[in-house]
């Protein structure tokens, strides 16, 4: 796969016919010269699908956007070209720019639920869509419907062609979007991040689908994401992006085997991995903002291999390999990259474990509807348990009761031998200290209206741990701890970015000084290089304070890194347990593998 | 008085957070209409030193032209007479507003806290109060009493509002208790009132401060027409909506007697409006 990928690149790129050219893009907000993008140079040749990776705040759906001729308000494409064929898109009246989308240039957007009319059947919006764009006559629509939706997998009775869009799920919304995008028979396809916020069963399903779909009618295809391990999966060339540029470019095989700029290393270094245990890393500092990006080199004062010249010269994108770009101008000086870096071992299945959480014989009911059933498992001392599932199997309705969130349910869950009440209210006081909950969303954990220093105070004040000058000493120390300055004491939490939230949210939770952190999806929110930080600052408390934490996660790569012992949910059952290496290396359960089987991979 | 009259929304916006107050001061409406509040305002409140003559002193026949607003049925001067008649329809309004915010708002967050039966229960029993046209719940009480006292206006015209503003506080109240930062402090194990006081009032501050602009108005204008049905707390003295009913009678040779009145309060409630609209505007952009 890969050397045909490569050699076949090679001869496509001479050539635009079909494909289309992004030259010399420069995206800036509207009456400020301040870039979003720029200097964006990137070939989509036909049948060949583009990963265009970055972190939030990189700017690359305004590059998947501009490739259709449009900035969002606010948003300006001020310089340069989108060659499609003979045309220059950004040149054209709006008319033709108008009938080249969809017809030509197609997109799918990141949440199809929004893209479809909820009050109009599937099937008549697939009609109406074929109409406006002039394809069949009126009697050959409803065929060429059920053909597109028969392309992308989907049922094409009558019966499904009178849902709403609400009578679907996700995955087939997905590709509902995906068979609405592809009827017009496109010749180039904007994806943006369409499989976030999808199972991984569903996302291996659309991305194939996807993939088969540009392959076989000779699509090229831009497939934005901040998903390094989907991109892997599907892309055959992929661009990097940060700050607005691209920062690297190359095939696939290239980008993941001899990463080249210390930025797209730096993202490899912080994402796990399925095979093995990982040390993750994050990237200090954050992404800068359009207006805030440094002179030079965009990523200098994040990278570790930063040197004087790179503050200063503004570096071009120079060729590593044939079909390799990298904007770095020490890339010949950094030497190589490793995948194997920071590997460590996998937890030891044999440790020697000390129960303080057992839960057995688990019902849990949301009103009459019982959603948790007979779920049994413990949690050892400094152990990290990962619950795994895909959406609705149970994984966070069991964590909420730990915590003391959900009063509903039936069965015992012990602490150190005794009891847990139902519903924090139950609970004494020193339960509720010593089991601490961190929430999925920092932007919603976090109450807008109080600074940095009330909300980590709050529960050394409650629980009587310090109060006054004694416990803003401990803030500070505790906010030094999860990586963030005294300057954010005064700051309110609508200031801070997602990472720096989570890192308040788990500050808050440290201060209570628990034995038990239950994680409930804590880095889902987050760009994955801080996801890096916030697990690896998590490892280090787990080391250092012995605390043990109930990990819940959708991401068994993630699960790999961070935890001893896993359960794997579905439907509100437990259908595989024992440790991490035991059951992701020798899985016994049929759904285990099939998770493992369509989680993207890196490695 | 000043201070609390017409600059009331100043003190709590400038606590929310300083950009607030600016972006609020950039909305042109808010602007516009705290200049007119305010002007009115100090009207009232200055007026009483200001007038040309007394509160029931006559200048003239009754319905004569003597004067800039002419006299009223009783001989008295209009100008003179509208001078007076302000502060205390402000006064009660005012303090009938703070008491319906401060009531409706407690109905509405704890019947939005405690949830199910509890919010059944409070909710349905606001519907109750809610059906009861404002003025007709206030007539009931007046027309038993001899003398109507300022207070009993206060509690009357905030009882009739409070409901309203209810409504609006349970609704805001509701897309925050599910918020996790609630959960957080539950999870603590927080006081209930403690969690409802810190965590959620807090962020209901910009939509509330709207909705106590919005009734503010509305209890000038309820307040303006108890006097015109001739509830007041002292017959003699002047009052807005007393004076629109006393000079009825010749609106046609006398018109001023009628319009003064009817005007100021009808610039004052467009002021006070266009305040709380700007305050909703600035809320609504403001986001996050």
């Amino acid at each position: 796969m890969s050397a045909t990928t490569s050699d076949a690149s090679g001869s496509r790129r001479s050539t635009t016919a079909g494909g289309i050219a992004v030259q010399d893009l420069r995206v800036s907000l509207t009456g400020r010269d301040v870039d979003v993008v720029d200097d964006i140079d990137l070939v989509l040749s036909p049948g060949e699908v583009v990963g265009l990776v970055g972190e939030s705040g990189s700017g690359k759906t305004t590059v998947g956007t501009s490739l259709l001729g449009y900035a969002r308000p606010g948003a300006l494409i001020e310089r340069g070209k989108v060659l499609y064929g003979d045309r220059d898109v950004l040149g054209l009246p709006w008319q033709q720019v108008r009938q080249l989308r969809g017809e030509e240039i197609a997109y799918v957007p990141q949440d199809p639920a929004s893209a479809l009319n909820p009050s109009i059947r599937i099937g008549k919006q697939i009609v109406e869509l074929m109409a406006l764009r002039g394809i069949g006559t009126a009697e050959s629509r409803l065929e060429g419907a059920r053909a597109g939706l028969a392309e992308v997998g989907l049922p094409n009775d009558d019966d499904f062609l009178r849902r709403y869009a609400h009578q679907l799920s996700g995955g087939q919304v997905q590709r509902v979007a995906l068979a609405m995008a592809f009827l017009p028979r496109p010749k180039v396809l904007v994806l943006d991040e369409p499989t976030t916020g999808l199972d991984v069963t569903t996302q291996g399903m659309v991305l194939d689908t996807m993939g088969a779909l540009c392959r076989s009618h000779g699509v090229a295809a831009l497939y934005v994401t901040h998903d390094l391990a989907v991109v892997a999966t599907i892309a055959d060339r992929v661009a990097v992006m940060y700050a607005g540029q691209v920062v690297e470019l190359g095939d696939r095989d290239q980008i993941f085997r001899r990463p080249s700029h210390p930025y797209t290393r730096a993202l490899l270094d912080s994402i796990p991995h399925l095979r093995q245990a990982r040390a993750l890393a994050g990237i200090p500092g954050r992404t800068p903002a359009p207006g805030a990006r440094p002179e030079g080199c965009r990523f200098h004062d994040r990278c570790p291999y930063a040197v004087e010249a790179c503050a200063t010269t503004l570096p071009q994108l120079v060729p590593v390999d044939p079909g390799h770009d990298a904007r770095c101008i020490r890339v010949g000086e950094i030497g190589t990259w490793d995948i194997s870096l920071g590997t460590v071992p996998d937890a030891d299945p044999g440790r020697q474990r000390d129960v303080i959480l057992r839960i057995e014989d688990l019902d849990v009911y949301y009103g009459r509807k019982k959603v948790v059933h007979d779920v049994s498992f413990d949690l050892a001392n400094a152990e990290v348990v990962a619950l795994v599932g895909e959406s609705g199997s149970g994984k966070t309705t069991i964590s909420r009761c730990v915590g003391g969130l959900h009063r509903e349910w039936q069965g015992t869950i012990d602490f150190e031998g005794s009891p847990l009440g139902k519903g924090s209210r139950r609970r004494s006081v020193s339960d509720r200290k010593r089991i601490q909950y961190i929430f999925q969303n920092p932007y919603l954990s976090l109450n807008p209206r109080l600074t940095i220093e009330q909300i980590v105070k709050r529960p050394m004040e409650l629980f009587g741990i310090a109060s006054g000058r004694q416990a803003t000493d401990k803030v500070v120390e505790l906010l030094e701890q999860v990586a963030l300055g005294p300057a954010v004491l005064r700051l309110q939490a609508s200031r801070l970015s997602g990472g720096e939230r989570q890192r308040v949210a788990i500050a808050r939770a440290l201060a209570a000084e628990p034995d038990v952190l239950v994680c409930d999806e804590v880095t889902s929110a987050l760009d994955v290089s801080v996801q890096g930080s916030i697990v690896a600052l998590l490892e280090e408390l787990r080391k250092s304070r012995g605390i043990s934490m109930l990990f819940v996660t959708h991401n068994l790569a993630l699960v790999r890194s961070i935890a001893a012992r896993v359960q794997i949910l579905n439907g509100g059952r437990v259908v595989e347990s024992g440790s991490v290496v035991e059951v992701m290396d020798s899985p016994k359960e049929e759904y285990t593998r099939r998770l493992l089987a369509n989680s993207p991979r890196i490695d | 008085m000043t201070t609390t009259a017409d600059a009331a929304p100043t003190p709590l916006a400038a606590t929310r957070t300083p950009s607030a107050w600016q972006k609020a001061l950039k909305q042109k409406r808010f602007v516009a209409g705290s200049v007119i509040t305010l002007l009115v305002a100090l009207f009232a409140v200055f007026g009483p030193f200001l007038a040309p003559h007394g509160e029931n002193e006559v200048v003239g026949t009754p319905f004569s032209s003597a004067g800039p607003l002419g006299t009223d049925y009783l001989g008295q001067d209009v100008l003179s007479r509208l001078m007076y008649g302000g502060l205390e329809i402000l006064v009660i309004a005012l303090l009938a507003t703070v008491f319906s915010t401060v009531l409706g708002t407690l109905i509405g967050v704890v019947a939005a806290y405690g949830g199910g039966w509890w919010d059944e229960v409070i909710m349905r029993l606001n519907d109750v109060m809610l059906a009861f046209p404002q003025i007709l719940l206030s007539l009931v009480v007046l027309t038993a009493v001899n003398q109507p006292k300022a207070w009993m206006l206060v509690v009357l015209v905030g009882l009739s509002n409070a409901p309203r503003t209810a409504r609006i506080a349970r609704g805001v109240a509701l897309g925050l208790v599910s918020r996790d930062f609630v959960h957080a402090a539950e999870a603590l194990g927080e006081r209930r009132s403690r969690i409802i006081l810190a965590e959620v009032l807090p962020n209901m501050n910009a939509p509330l401060l709207a909705e106590a602009g919005l009734r503010l108005t509305f209890s000038i204008t309820l307040v303006a027409a108890i006097g015109f049905l001739g509830f007041t707390t002292d017959p003699g003295a002047a009052n807005w909506g007393q004076m629109i009913s006393e000079n009825r009678l010749a609106m046609s040779t006398q018109a001023w007697g009628v319009l003064a009145p009817v005007l100021i309060i009808a610039v004052f409630t467009i002021g006070t409006n266009l305040m709380a609209d700007g305050i909703a505007q600035v809320n609504q952009r403001g986001g996050d």
